[in-house]
């Protein structure tokens, strides 16, 4: 078992002449909640697509858990997709059916004590559920797996405030310890409290990885304030066109 | 339980004094246990790690003694507590003298006022 969880190295993703990713090398270690943070179109899906798989990059390596990513990752690797992607006529009782399948590591007791805890009936058609229900469902079926790396990306950008620590809470309370959780979002004082370490991107670039609290401490000011500070030059570059 | 954190410091640093202030105001007895890091995390909202570290902290203050089995408790030395509340109330005073001086109250005018308001209780 390597130390590090996630080795990237120079790691670059272009699609036609447009550049999603630039370079990006960086580690994670393991039992760490870190927040990928950037404005939109900064990167953020393409490099947790690549880290699950579902891209290939363009230059550079990129190793989950000592490997390259392939079978082993995807086993270790449970990953909340920005959208939905499941079957509406399906039943979440369905879903854990499908999960049981496919994951050595899904636990379903644990499922359905999820569902009771967020009051979603896992009897329900998917298709009746309203929209903050379906995405309760997804994070249920993404949390109930003991995995080593959760890949949440926007988890909780169509939800109210309300909701929001909520879904936060159902994070921190039930990842599995040993394990990375990785989350993507804008929202950042909104998750600031529960992240260990942030990773800003900008225009497919890290600019800025460290410890939440290292930052607090160095700058004397929140992450959120940081990255409002960092984020606010951008309009000016729009001059060169 | 209520937790407040503003933005301008690190997270762990105000969570430490938090519990600090929760054990010298005695809502966690000498020698009693304290909630598991999860369990306090959960209450806080916020991430394991970083309530691990302001347990920590509380350690090395002597405030909070870690066992191998059982968690961690509070101190069973009073005397330490009670020098740790000393020494936070000396500081909640000292910055509200320098709060009234600068409002122009001479030591006198001050003493004076305390008085007034003690009445007024």
């Amino acid at each position: 078992m390597s130390d590090l969880l996630i080795q990237s190295s120079h790691l670059t993703k272009t699609f036609g002449h447009k550049a999603a990713l630039r370079d990006v090398t960086c580690s994670i270690g393991r039992g760490r909640i870190v927040g990928l943070l950037g404005p939109n179109g900064s990167g953020k899906t393409t490099f947790i697509k690549i880290l699950c798989g579902l891209l290939q990059p363009t230059a550079g390596t990129l190793a989950v858990d000592g490997e390259p990513v392939g079978l082993h990752s995807k086993a270790i690797i449970s990953y909340l997709p920005d959208r939905m992607y499941f079957a509406d006529w399906m039943k979440a009782t369905d879903l854990f059916d499908l999960f049981q399948d496919f994951y050595a590591d899904f636990d379903r007791q644990k499922a359905a004590e999820m569902c009771r805890s967020l009051g979603v009936e896992p009897r329900d058609r998917l298709k009746t559920m309203s929209k903050g229900t379906k995405e309760k469902v997804q994070l249920v079926m993404v949390m109930a797996r003991k995995a080593q790396l959760y890949l949440l990306d926007e988890p909780i950008a169509g939800v109210d405030p309300a909701a929001r620590d909520f879904i936060l809470n159902t994070i921190l309370t039930n990842y599995n310890e040993a394990g990375t959780v990785l989350l993507s979002t804008h929202l950042i004082s909104d998750v600031e409290r529960v992240l260990d370490e942030a990773l800003f991107l900008r225009q497919g670039e890290i600019i800025l990885h460290n410890s939440v609290d290292n930052i607090r401490e160095s700058e004397g000011k929140s992450v959120d304030s940081l990255f409002r500070e960092m984020f606010r030059a951008v309009p000016m570059e729009g001059g060169r066109f | 339980m209520d937790w407040i954190l503003t933005d301008d410091r690190p997270i762990w640093m105000q969570l430490s004094e938090q519990m600090a202030r929760r054990i010298v105001a005695g809502q966690y007895a000498p020698g009693s246990k304290l909630p598991s890091v999860r369990e306090l995390a959960a209450d806080a909202g916020v991430n394991p790690n970083t309530m691990q570290r302001a347990l920590s902290q509380l350690e090395s203050d002597g405030l909070a003694v870690a066992n191998r089995t059982a968690g961690r408790t509070v101190t069973e030395d009073t005397a330490a507590i009670e020098a740790i509340r000393h020494r936070m109330a000396r500081q909640v005073i000292g910055e509200f003298l320098s709060a009234v001086r600068a409002l122009g109250y001479t030591r006198e005018d001050i003493i004076k006022l305390l008085k007034e308001e003690e009445n007024h209780e």
